[in-house]
């Protein structure tokens, strides 16, 4: 029997449960667990300039990785700074464990020095958390929080630990559990074989066929079996923003993304389909645009893990709740050795389906002409060009986020890391450290835009203490772009603290850190920089890209419209 | 339309504040709330009327399943149920409306169940109607101060609500 205080317990555990690293920050309720930590050389903790980048950091790794990541904060701001991450990773849909010291047990509710009800704090976005009460039952919550964390539809499960539950002076039996149960969480593992079969009949019965799949298909590891089904059906498929790559985007069947910013054939696709096949996607309003006028045409066959997704925004006339890959293996069973009943109509159906694909062909964007700034959507072919397609992107919010949706090509599940649900700026860098400190020997870029750098742009010193060599393509335009097109089209190009003024020199604040940073400029700049920022794996390169202010995401779907209803570019509308 | 939706959850702090917490979190409503430990220490009985067409009602249970702290609940009103309330009003009692609020609590089936020589503290329970019903009779007397329990209830015949 080995006797451990509770401090040691969680050191213990976390090297037990093999994590590998941690990413945090100390503070007086968490002194005991950093003692602890530093007393032993398995679990290496990464430390951080600011909380919300720990909970980046390890949502980012658990995005590449498909294992919980691990915070460890301090009580009251430690905890607090680290709530727009936990609220990041619940949107997503991201495994997380994220520790967080508390004051004394006897100090809670006495307002104490850096106490927060962490718990009440972010009730409303984790998918359960806990308190200790007593050091003993460290092993087992702890066990519980990556089991809760990592099944079913994961997410971000918090533990709160007084500090008085860590003291080296009290020690009690630690025994790793290896399984726990909770009687009142028991998560699917398969769908309802009857529901199943029949919207296999009805996919082997389409005329109009389409796959809607998101964040599911990749979070439950079900993008093989994915591809599989769709192409022995022969069915064009769309993806959401977070199920990109989860079918490689560079095969003929696959449409790209759909929604506000999704591809025009997707958008297509999905208002004339006779069946949508939704599989781990929950129908967002990013998605459907107006629901009242969303797939007027078509049934709709829903695969979720989750009950409360399946029919929330828009009914399934077949729901299914299972894990994506389970469900999707069982189709791919009941479809073998069956062709569709309707291959004309499927014909036919492609035929539409690449006269809208052709229609835009050449139509996407303006490519710059000589003295013109960059386009920031010629920037991302580059960087997909001399990436060859395989490196793992991060991005914050805004402009940059979708022209690296639109203009980088994934083949690949886990590898466009974003922010779909919550959409926080700041993520990106944070995230890409995360990434790269398990992925070392991968490419591992940040597309990000001077906006949302600037509000995590502290971790470069994180990332100068630990050697990260990320790369980071900032997109400058010199204004919150996706704010400033929302008022070039709604209030008449007023635009209300969209620009950025006194903006820093990046190359020399890059440089002071120590890094190599490169300002492009001019069109011939841009390729020769790009192979010197991706020379190096294990160097940290700043490339303060110049882009045209004026330039605009497109598509964008019309408010209150159909999925149909689209500007093309800021002439052109559906 | 109404529902009552009985819950037995983990009897663990915390576990409240989530079931509660739910509801305006997601913008739905609750009417009536009431919660105790049932014969099981470790678990807890809630029990609360809410409103919301199917839809709505739909989403409200799936979320509260989703709860981990909820181990099972059920929609009292899919099926044929008990509903009871109890409620404890004290209304002035002086000169002649001291008889009229003593006849008007038997023909409830009410209890005067305190005493002081200006009021009676009346005990009722009942459906939610009924409750309703004694409160605009004892209006015109002078109500002075109202506490009831919230709606609980149970299923009626074999079914049971248990792990």
């Amino acid at each position: 029997m080995e006797l451990l205080s509770g401090a040691d317990m969680i050191a213990r555990f976390l090297q037990d449960e093999g994590v590998e690293y941690i990413y945090g920050y100390p503070g007086g309720a968490a002194l005991h667990i950093y003692d602890a930590l530093f007393r032993q050389d398995k679990v290496k903790h990464i430390l951080v300039r600011h909380e919300q980048a720990a909970t980046h950091a390890a949502d980012g790794y658990a995005r590449a990785s498909g294992k919980p990541g691990t915070v460890l904060v301090t009580s009251g701001p430690g905890a607090t700074n680290a709530v727009t991450g936990i609220a990041t990773a619940y949107m997503d849909s991201i495994p997380l464990v994220v520790l967080c010291g508390q004051v004394m047990s006897h100090l809670i509710g006495d307002d104490a020095f850096q106490e927060t009800d962490i718990i009440g704090v972010t009730r409303p976005v984790v998918k359960h958390s806990f308190s200790i009460r007593h050091p003993s039952e460290i092993p087992e919550v702890l066990k519980k929080a990556y089991y809760l964390a990592s099944t079913g539809r994961p997410g971000p499960v918090v533990v709160d630990i007084p500090k008085d539950m860590t003291a080296p002076t009290e020690r009690y039996e630690y025994v790793y559990p290896k399984k726990v149960k909770l009687r009142s969480y028991n998560p699917v593992t398969r769908g309802h074989t009857g529901q199943i079969k029949k919207a296999v009949e009805m996919m082997l019965k389409a005329k109009r066929p389409v796959f809607y799949t998101g964040g599911g298909v990749v979070t439950g590891n079900a993008s093989e079996g994915l591809t599989d089904l769709v192409k022995h059906l022969g069915f064009p498929i769309t993806t959401t923003l977070m199920g990109i790559g989860a079918y490689p985007q560079s095969d003929r069947q696959c449409l790209g993304w759909l929604g506000m910013h999704g591809s025009y054939e997707s958008n297509m696709a999905m208002h004339h389909a006779d069946l949508v096949i939704a599989i781990g996607a929950r129908f967002d309003d990013r998605v459907t645009n107006n629901t009242s006028k969303f797939c007027p045409t078509a049934k709709i066959i829903h695969v979720d893990i989750d009950p409360s997704s399946v029919s929330k925004t828009v009914r399934a006339d077949v729901p299914i709740v299972g894990p994506a890959a389970s469900v999707i293996n069982e189709m791919i069973s009941l479809v073998q050795g069956k062709e569709v009943s309707q291959p004309e109509a499927l014909a036919e159906w492609w035929q539409k389906l690449d006269g809208w694909r052709e229609e835009r062909v050449g139509k996407l964007y303006e490519p710059s002409q000589e003295g013109e700034p960059l386009k920031p959507q010629e920037v991302i072919e580059a960087v997909c060009r001399v990436t060859r397609g395989e490196a793992y992107v991060t991005t914050d919010v805004g402009q940059h986020q979708m022209f690296a949706a639109q203009y980088y090509k994934f083949d690949k599940p886990n590898r466009l890391i974003t922010s779909g649900g919550l959409g926080t700026m700041g993520f990106g860098f944070p995230a890409a450290m995360g990434i790269k400190k398990s992925y070392p020997d991968d490419d591992v870029v940040c597309i990000t835009g001077e906006g949302s750098f600037q509000m995590m742009m502290q971790e470069l010193s994180t990332c100068k203490q630990y050697g990260v060599g990320v790369k980071i393509i900032n997109l400058n335009n010199g204004s919150l772009g996706m704010v400033r097109q929302w008022q070039d089209l709604n209030y008449k190009s007023r635009h209300a603290q969209s620009y950025m003024e006194s903006l820093p020199d990046f190359q020399m604040l890059i440089e002071s850190y120590g890094f190599t940073a490169l300002k492009v400029e001019r069109h011939e700049d841009l390729e020769p920089a790009l192979e010197r920022a991706f020379a190096d794996k294990n160097e940290l390169v700043f490339l303060d890209v110049y882009v045209d202010p004026r330039e605009h995401v497109y598509p964008m779907q019309v408010p209150l419209g159909s999925m149909r209803d689209m500007l093309l570019s800021k002439t052109e509308r559906t | 339309m109404r529902h009552i939706i009985s819950i037995l959850m983990e009897n663990e702090p915390g576990a409240l504040s989530r079931v509660v917490g739910l509801f305006s979190q997601r913008n739905y409503n609750i009417e009536s709330l009431n919660v105790a430990p049932t014969e099981d220490p470790t678990l807890s009985r809630l029990t609360v009327t809410t409103v919301g067409d199917d839809r709505v009602i739909e989403q409200i249970t799936k979320h509260l399943n989703k709860l981990i702290d909820v181990v099972k609940l059920v929609d009292l009103t899919e099926g044929q149920h008990i509903e009871r309330e109890l409620m404890l009003v004290k209304v002035k009692a002086l000169g002649a409306a001291r008889d009229e609020v003593k006849r008007t609590a038997d023909i409830f089936r009410a209890q005067v169940v305190d005493v002081t020589p200006n009021l009676y503290t009346v005990q009722i329970t009942g459906d939610a109607s009924k409750l309703d019903a004694f409160l605009q009779a004892m209006a015109p007397v002078g109500i002075l101060e109202v506490a009831r329990t919230g709606v609980s209830g149970i299923a009626r015949g074999d079914k049971v609500l248990s792990l």
